[in-house]
């Protein structure tokens, strides 16, 4: 009976371990496990045997039942996976259709980008940001900053004017006054926006965009002047760059320089590697890219001491410097951006290339 | 200002090439902004010759045979060369090209058959050395040495290089020389800078020995020195030669006179010819080119008149009349002002001050006896004048900078000798001197200004020595004596406008000792820098933006008075009538100040779509200008000190009543996402698309925002032309349009493109404005009322509801409706769904609400909400006569 037994189990394993699909198991579970199958009536004719077969053939049918169904189950199971993975291979997507639905993404405009990131240097410097009014005095825009009443910057062909009195500012400079008169020393600002000129050429458009930077304490240096436009040229340009300051005039700073930045095309050569002359620096190694210089004496001295800014700007008593940088243009020696143009025509086809 | 090398060095000679000298200049101020070759390039192949022999070309009438005798330059015998001057003889002694000889215009001379003649150079022309072009024909270097215009006296052999002759070539440097520093428009000035750059030696100044005389202009004496040099002891005859007045000393601080007679007009010789034109000046002739070489030598302009030519012998410098007319030397008919200043002889004016001569007596052709006139003009008026007439000349651009009174002397010097020595002239004794006491340097005591060392140290963060301060000063003229703490320093004449501090001074020291010695520090003690937190919030706003898909633009702050008609603003409208108008803009296209985004975002969509760009997410934010009588009233939740720093209390709101504020303004057109494979034709921008992108705005700066149909817009007649009028936003679709507020306050307003808008080609745009400081504002608060509430220990319960409304219904006031009768258990309701249809019936529709409800301290069960579900629909029901759709 045991090699009955055996046989049956063996003949269904090979059976259930071949069965190709979840019918062809039920009916393999029905032929062998089923209520009419050998097995289990060998099982339910146990009783009926002599009392020295029954243990060995009702463990060896039992076990072999068990065996079955647990590989019934398993080869199910894998069928089951099986079909699964076929399946799944079935759902296969052309990955490299584009993503739907769409996520345009935008851009900051070139001039916000840069904006920002100056902002962000000298924020880390220490500096805080102040904004100001567009429209200006002739006290804050002239006057205060020290030019002299027949300056020719006050000249109806460099200057906008408003009424007699009033004129588009020129340069970011009058929040200097508004910031000294608002606060006292020490002060260390930086004051980006839009400012206005009366020229428009190729290299010139009547509005552009400039930051001004002011530190006004009680020993600030033109060395530290430098210092400071170091980080920033290395921030922006690169951290091999270096800084020159060359005298230059302003009339609110003494000494007044300009500062130029070595060229980051070249290295600082003039020229490149195959001999050509540098395109951006023109041979010269260097960029110039803003004015800068000590707050000149009569700036302080057109700062009224009030409540606010007690104790006020005595020259005797604090220094500092101011420069003033233009955004375009750093955007432009940058980006490498050929035209002053493009900044204000709004192109989707150069707004999409930065930002 | 263009710089001669050659003449550069006769007064300073570093021993240093052009870039060295570049290097020293630019660096001590003086900026180097190019470097130009003038003249030729390699002078080897350039020889004097000795025409031996001079025939007729057979075979052309204009062209002669000529053998030279080049000397060494042609061991091989003379050389044959084809001459098509007409002044070319047997016997001159000439300039030639060998073969192989490149001139300044890059052409190279090579050996060539001409007419069948075969020629090995070119006898050559002033003209083609780019001397000058005066001279017809070739240079005959007999005629220069019989002028004295040869140096040595002697008629150089065949074969001696050309260069040691006559200039060919020098170097020139084109230098920026900043408004302050009018003495360096001259060469000399440039000489001292580089003296204190270099220490090189100077040579005392060209103008130190004057061969004229002060004193009261006298005419000739009978018996007039041949030298040239005057008799001031000589008696003089009768009448002075020439008088001048001057009417307005205000403007002509200073005017000077000479008077030259015996003059021969003629050529410059070929040095100061060389000197002119390499310096960008043109030579015309010797009177003229002497008074371009005086001014480029001492940065004084100077004017000689043909003083037969002066009516009466008197000049007059006056103010003109208001719109008096003038012809000046350019044969333009000139309108000026009454700020301008014109010089007039008898018979009325003969130039514009300071700019332009006129024809009548220009020197020229018959021109015997010169006076003439170096004087002082006023720096900014000169500068008005000549933007006004759209003049300007090398001059001009002197005077605008406004030069001393002393350089008037040092120019009357240099001239005098110059005539004497070039033209043979006689100077008369004495100086016709008109100066304003406020410009009589002799009168003014000299300006002394106190050094302090310390100071210097502290201003620059490195000491310099008392020394090296001392040698610095006085290489730049400066005379000091040594003081308790540093230096009491004497200001020369030329630089009394630009020293008057000792700030001034350090400048001096600071750049003559080398701004490159400074060290790169920070300031020590730096406080933390921070963006303000309405900085930080535009700064949301704007990425909100673009993460939403939209570009930035940046547009122009001008605009047109057109466009904001084009924009349907009516006349009285405060954009349009209360736009702030430019005194002096650049066109009518920026005659005005923007009072809405609206124009340049159109612009830069038009821009675009002309370009085949349709599809459209725009938005800018700028600064938008309004005149008011009334400033907007001070803004008390700005916590911002800065921002309060031009308050409407100081600064130019107050003063011009001008009220400027930042807008951001958005602009949709065409689809509002691309098409793609999945949904090829995606919806197009309209008013709901827009105000997609402003209630995203508002969620990032959690302001809640609200939208109301724009007043006169969501009732009433649309044809009627009266309402249409009335329009709060005429250039809105008068159906499409919403005013935005956020709580009570109105912030901007949205909505499509009224179809009427014209002068843009788009095909329809979804636009929006918004006053980003009010809503930066608003943010402002919120943030800082911002507290943590639980809302995670107990679930929410949601419910959904449809309920069928009249169509005028608005959503807003649905969910007001709701909102209001839920109570406190409501936490949220918002429309998820509308339909109208058959189902509901004409005149109606189903807004689908979904309603959250929630409680703090426990977890609702539908029973907690059936009560607060029965009031709402009851209020729908009584108050908009709404009904549950089944």
């Amino acid at each position: 009976m045991t090699e009955r037994i055996e046989q049956l189990r063996a003949e269904a394993q090979s059976a259930i371990l071949a069965a190709a699909g979840g019918e062809a198991l039920e009916e393999l579970r029905v032929r062998y496990l089923g209520r009419k199958a050998e097995l289990p009536q060998i099982l339910r004719g146990v009783r009926e045997l002599a009392p020295a077969e029954r243990g060995a053939v009702g463990k060896a049918a039992n076990e072999a039942r068990q065996e079955l169904e647990a590989l019934i189950a398993q080869r199910a199971a894998q069928l089951a996976e099986d079909q699964l993975v076929r399946s799944l291979r079935d759902e296969r997507l052309d990955v490299t259709l584009p993503g739907a639905p769409p996520q345009p993404v935008g851009r900051l405009h070139v001039l916000t980008a840069t904006w920002r990131e100056l902002e962000d240097i000298f924020v880390g410097l220490g500096f805080t940001v102040l904004e100001g009014p567009e429209v200006e005095t002739v006290h804050y825009n002239f006057d205060a900053l020290n030019h002299s009443p027949t300056h020719p910057a006050r000249a109806r062909t460099d200057t906008f004017y408003v009424a007699e009195d009033v004129v588009l500012r020129t340069h970011t400079s009058p929040m200097q006054i508004r910031a000294m008169e608002a606060h006292p020393p020490p002060l260390y600002v930086v004051i980006p926006g839009r400012v206005y000129r009366p020229d428009s050429d190729a290299t010139h458009t009547p509005q552009f965009h400039q930051v001004e930077g002011l530190a006004v304490d009680t020993d600030i240096t033109l060395a530290d002047l430098k210092g400071t436009l170091l980080a920033f040229a290395r921030a922006v340009f690169g951290e091999d760059r270096d800084v020159r300051l060359r005298p230059h005039f302003f009339p609110f700073t003494e000494p007044s320089v300009e500062v130029d930045v070595s060229c980051f095309h070249c290295s600082g050569n003039g020229f490149l590697a195959d001999g050509a002359r540098c395109y951006l620096c023109k041979g010269e190694g260097w960029l110039e890219v803003l004015g800068a210089g000590e707050v000149d004496p009569n700036v302080y001295a057109h700062i009224p001491t009030s409540e606010r800014n007690e104790p006020g700007y005595d020259p005797e008593r604090v220094q500092g410097f101011a420069w003033g940088m233009g955004i375009e243009r750093i955007a432009m020696l940058k980006h490498g951006i050929p035209d002053l143009r493009l900044y204000y025509e709004n192109d989707l086809r150069f707004l999409e290339q930065f930002g | 200002m263009r710089v001669p090398l050659g003449w550069l060095r006769e007064y300073c000679d570093p021993d240093l090439d052009v870039r060295g000298i570049e290097e020293r200049l630019t660096m001590t101020g003086t900026k180097v902004e190019a470097i130009h070759h003038y003249g030729v390039r390699e002078p080897e192949r350039f020889v004097v010759g000795r025409v031996l022999t001079c025939e007729r070309h057979p075979d052309a009438d204009r062209l002669s045979v000529c053998t030279v005798d080049l000397g060494c330059a042609a061991p091989d015998g003379p050389a044959t060369i084809v001459c098509g001057a007409p002044n070319v003889a047997a016997g001159q002694t000439v300039a030639v090209a060998c073969p192989g000889a490149v001139m300044p215009d890059g052409t190279k001379i090579k050996r060539a058959k001409l007419r069948g003649v075969a020629s090995a150079g070119m006898i050559l022309a002033e003209r083609e050395l780019a001397i000058g072009d005066g001279r017809e024909g070739i240079i005959v270097l007999d005629e220069l040495l019989r002028d004295g215009q040869i140096a040595g006296g002697q008629l150089p052999a065949p074969g001696t290089p050309l260069a040691q002759v006559l200039p060919l070539a020098d170097e020139v440097v084109e230098l920026e020389i900043t408004p302050n520093r009018p003495d360096c428009l001259g060469v000399y000035g440039v000489a001292r800078e580089l003296h204190a750059a270099t220490g090189a030696p100077l040579t005392p100044a060209p103008w130190q020995q004057d061969p004229g005389s002060g004193g009261p202009l006298r005419a000739a004496p009978d018996t007039g020195s041949a030298a040239g040099v005057p008799d001031a002891g000589a008696p003089s005859t009768g009448a002075p030669p020439a008088v001048v007045q001057v009417e307005c000393p205000d403007l002509c601080p200073r005017f000077t006179a000479r008077v030259f007679e015996n003059v021969t007009l003629g050529q410059s010789p070929p040095w100061l010819k060389a000197r002119l034109s390499a310096a960008g000046q043109r030579p015309i002739n010797n009177v003229v080119d002497i008074t371009n070489y005086v001014m480029l030598a001492t940065a004084q302009p100077l004017h000689a008149f043909d003083l037969d030519r002066v009516a009466g012998a008197r000049l007059t410098v006056r103010r003109a009349d208001d719109g008096e007319q003038v012809q000046t030397l350019d044969g333009q008919t000139r309108t000026l002002d009454e700020q301008m200043v014109v010089i007039e002889d008898a018979e009325g004016p003969t130039s514009i001050a300071g700019l332009m001569g006129g024809a009548r007596s220009e020197v020229g052709e018959g021109t015997t006896r010169v006076l003439l006139e170096v004087a002082t003009w006023d720096g900014p008026n000169i500068h008005r004048t000549g933007w006004a007439l759209g003049l300007r000349s090398e001059a001009s651009a002197r005077f605008e900078k406004g030069l001393a009174p002393a350089q008037c002397d040092y120019a009357q010097a240099l001239a005098t000798r110059l005539l004497i020595d070039l033209c043979g002239a006689t100077v008369l004794a004495g100086t016709i001197d008109l100066t304003s006491p406020e410009a009589d340097v002799e009168q003014l005591p000299s300006p002394h200004v106190p050094l302090r060392e310390a100071r210097v140290h502290a201003i620059l963060g490195v000491p310099v020595p008392r020394a090296r301060q001392r040698e610095i000063l006085h290489a730049l003229d400066f005379q000091t004596q040594d003081s308790d703490d540093g230096l009491d320093v004497t200001v020369p004449p030329l630089r009394r406008a630009d020293i008057t501090r000792e700030a001034d001074l350090i400048e001096e020291v600071a750049r003559i000792d080398g701004l490159e010695k400074l060290p790169a520090t920070l300031p020590p003690r730096r406080p933390a820098g921070r963006l303000a937190p309405t900085q930080r919030l535009r700064r949301r706003a704007v990425d909100a933006l673009v993460g939403r898909g939209l570009y930035e633009t940046v547009g122009w702050t001008f605009t047109a008075p057109a466009t904001l008609a084009q924009l349907r603003l009516a006349p009285t409208d405060p954009r349009r009538a209360g736009a702030v108008a430019l005194e002096n803009p650049l066109s009518e296209e920026h005659a005005l100040l923007r009072t809405t985004l609206l124009g340049s975002l159109l612009d830069s969509a038009a821009h675009n779509a002309a370009r085949g760009q349709r599809d459209l997410g725009l938005f800018e934010v700028g600064t938008v200008f309004a005149s008011r009588p009334q400033p907007r009233p001070p803004d008390p939740t700005s916590s911002e000190p800065f921002t309060r720093v031009f308050g409407p209390d100081r600064g130019p709101l107050g003063v011009a009543g001008v009220h400027e504020h930042r807008a951001l303004g958005v602009l949709l057109s065409g689809r509002v996402t691309p098409a793609t494979w999945q949904a090829p034709d995606p919806p197009r921008a309209d008013l709901y698309a827009v105000k997609g992108i402003l209630e995203a705005l508002g969620d990032a700066l959690r302001v809640p925002l609200d939208y109301r149909p724009a007043a006169g817009s969501a009732d009433g007649d649309a044809t009627d032309r009266a309402h249409e009028e009335e329009h709060l936003h005429p250039f809105l679709h008068p159906g499409r349009a919403a005013a935005v507020f956020a709580g009570e306050q109105p912030i901007g307003w949205l909505g499509e493109l009224h179809p009427f808008v014209a002068g843009w080609e788009l095909d329809g745009a979804a636009v929006a404005e918004i006053d980003l400081d009010r809503l930066i504002a608003a943010a402002e608060e919120g943030v800082q009322a911002r507290r943590y509430r639980d809302l995670i220990s107990f679930p929410a319960l949601r419910q959904d509801i449809a309920v069928i409304l009249p169509v005028e219904v608005p959503a807003a006031a649905a969910i007001a409706v709701v909102c209001d009768a839920a109570g406190k258990l409501l936490h949220e309701a918002r429309v998820f769904d509308v339909y109208s249809g058959p189902q509901v019936g004409e005149g109606r529709r189903s807004l689908a609400l979904a309603l959250s409800y929630r409680a703090p301290d426990r977890t609702l069960a539908d029973t907690d909400v059936a009560p607060v579900r029965e009031r709402i629909l009851t209020a729908l029901r009584e108050q908009l006569g709404g009904e549950l759709r089944g």
